[in-house]
């Protein structure tokens, strides 16, 4: 039921429980039983809202910033990426194979804001050798969603 | 001037519901729950092939019984999911969709006044294409006691000395009905005892929410005397891409390559090449759909459940197939006024056969969304009409 529960609940968070239990084909207790361990196991870790900022009157920039770093005896990356996604403008920090090391994805309300940060606070920390930021045009499709997109139905009526 | 016209044909019953179909499609704000293909998209990967396809040129005919490679992945398919062996070469041939294959199959094989015996309900086409092909189509009448299921004592009772063929239509359209190993093998001895043949079309074959779909050709001596029918239709959400094919003995599959080349030449050649994709790399498709309408089935069975309205759980294709005769009214007059005060388009189970009277063809290939909107109004209905018929009494 885990997996399938998971599938669901990561197109849909806000799905009833009952509704859940039903499309499962088990009982709503199992359901929340099921959700309050993952919570706690930390396999669920939030229940976000994806939005198109694009559409609202909020004005916000997004950018993709490769980091170089030299890693720490004992800690390798863990430590650098740590000091990293403690600021709240860092939106996902992951760590890379390849050119770099670090994927900083990072949002803030103004181009002066992102470059700011990037200058001040993540070139200036000790590991890090290099950054290469790149500014988000558009997004067309986050979290598997096309965004701005709305599919009529076309299929026609023939012999049942 | 003379009539132009065959007598056979135009005593051909036009399917019943066309005018149903057509108040459907002036109304702009009726929801359907009455089309019978999938509402995925097909999956991209399988879309992105038949464009390499075309970009590479490939836009010629294919040889008539199909491209070698998409033949060998079938029999390879057929061989991993139902462990039955074919001869890619000589056992196999691709059609457009899976209603050529019931077309020329029966061509193939049915001398005029053969009997062909077609349970129902079922898909409309296999009365009249028995028809056409100058057999005597001999309805055998399924009961909701059954679950729908096709019994030995049922296929007993209808078979004389001129029946030629069954036709077998499993994972069912329009009740969901499905036939289990146990339930083939009492009808298989019943078959072999008779010495017919078997049409069995598995277009549903993937959708199943029980048990894996057994193909009655895997039984033992079985695949000598069946045309296993399936396609890519259902499993691949790929109706408009009209690909089927049919596998069994070689003496029918050469006639009816024949039949084929003649009338058809081959099937479209961008669809093979989509097709062989789909079967190399689209199991996880084809489960993540399954798992999308096993989930909508429970939907339905359960709000069912909870207005009170009696219907027996199918285990297979997209179709549930509600009981209404607690209504009063027959499936016409239901469907028909479901739409009209509802403005929600179901398929009346009259439109598969006579025994579909007294139910409703309700598809799930919808959103849940969609599903739920429609659900709400069919409870609204059901509970007006409930008022309605208190206050006659």
């Amino acid at each position: 039921m885990r997996d399938e529960l998971l599938a669901v609940i990561e197109k849909n968070s806000r799905i009833d429980l009952k509704e859940l239990a039903v499309i499962l084909g088990v009982e709503e207790i199992d359901v929340v039983n099921e959700m309050a361990a993952m919570e706690a196991e930390g396999i669920i870790c939030g229940y976000h809202t994806l939005i198109n900022w694009e559409k609202t009157s909020i004005d916000k920039v997004s950018a993709l910033i490769e980091v170089r770093v030299t890693p720490q005896r004992g800690e390798g990356f863990d430590n650098i990426a740590d000091r990293i996604y403690k600021y709240p403008e860092v939106r996902s920090v992951y760590l890379m194979s390849g050119g770099y090391d670090l994927m900083v994805i990072l949002e803030g309300k103004t181009l002066r804001e992102v470059s700011s940060f990037v200058s001040d606070k993540l070139s200036t920390l000790d590991s890090v050798l290099s950054t290469a930021t790149h500014f988000i045009l558009k997004k067309y499709k986050d979290h598997g969603t096309v965004f701005g997109q709305k599919k009529e139905d076309e299929r026609e009526m023939i012999t049942p | 001037m003379r009539n132009p016209l065959a007598d056979k044909v135009v005593e051909l019953k036009p399917s019943g519901i066309r005018k149903f179909f057509d108040i459907v499609s002036e109304m702009k704000d009726a929801i359907s729950l009455g089309v019978g293909e999938p509402d995925f998209d097909t999956p991209w990967h399988i879309r992105d092939e038949g464009i390499y396809s075309l970009e590479k040129g490939r836009t010629f005919y294919t040889s008539n019984s199909g491209l070698k490679e998409l033949k060998i992945e079938i029999c390879n398919y057929l061989k991993r999911r139902q462990g039955i062996q074919y001869d890619y070469n000589k056992e196999v041939l691709i059609t457009v969709g899976g209603s050529e294959a019931i077309d020329i199959g029966l061509r193939a094989m049915i001398n005029p006044g053969d009997e062909v015996l077609i349970p129902q309900p079922s898909y409309v086409s296999y009365e009249p294409c028995a028809i056409l092909a100058g057999a005597k189509p001999v309805i055998i009448n399924l009961k909701a006691e059954n679950e729908f299921r096709l019994t030995a004592q049922e296929l007993e009772d209808a078979i004389t000395e001129k029946t030629k063929v069954l036709i077998l239509p499993f994972p069912n359209n329009p009740t969901g009905a499905i036939m289990e190993r146990k339930d083939l093998e009492a009808i298989a001895e019943v078959i072999l005892k008779h010495d017919i043949f078997v049409i069995s079309d598995e277009i549903y074959s993937e959708l199943t929410y029980k048990d894996e779909h057994v193909s009655i050709a895997s039984l033992p001596g079985m695949q000598e005397r069946t045309i296993l029918i399936n396609g890519f239709s259902k499993a691949y959400a790929m109706t408009g891409w009209r690909l089927g094919y049919a596998c069994g003995p070689h003496a029918i599959i050469e006639q009816m390559t024949k039949i084929h080349q003649f009338a058809i030449m081959c099937a479209p050649t961008t669809s093979q090449y989509a097709a062989v994709e789909a079967l190399k790399n689209g199991d996880n498709d084809v489960a993540e759909m399954r798992t999308a309408y096993n989930q909508r089935r429970r939907f339905l069975m359960n709000a069912f459940r909870k207005m009170g309205l009696e219907c027996f759980e199918p285990y297979g294709a997209f179709y549930v197939f509600p009981c209404i005769k607690e209504f009063g009214m027959t499936s016409d007059e239901f469907a028909t006024r479901f739409l009209e005060e509802e403005r929600v388009a179901a398929v009346p189970g009259t439109a598969f056969g006579d025994s579909g009277e007294g139910y409703l063809r309700i598809s799930y290939a919808y959103s849940l969304d969609d599903l739920k909107v429609a659900i709400g109004r069919l409870e609204h209905f059901v509970t007006r009409l409930r008022e309605e018929q208190g206050q006659n009494k």
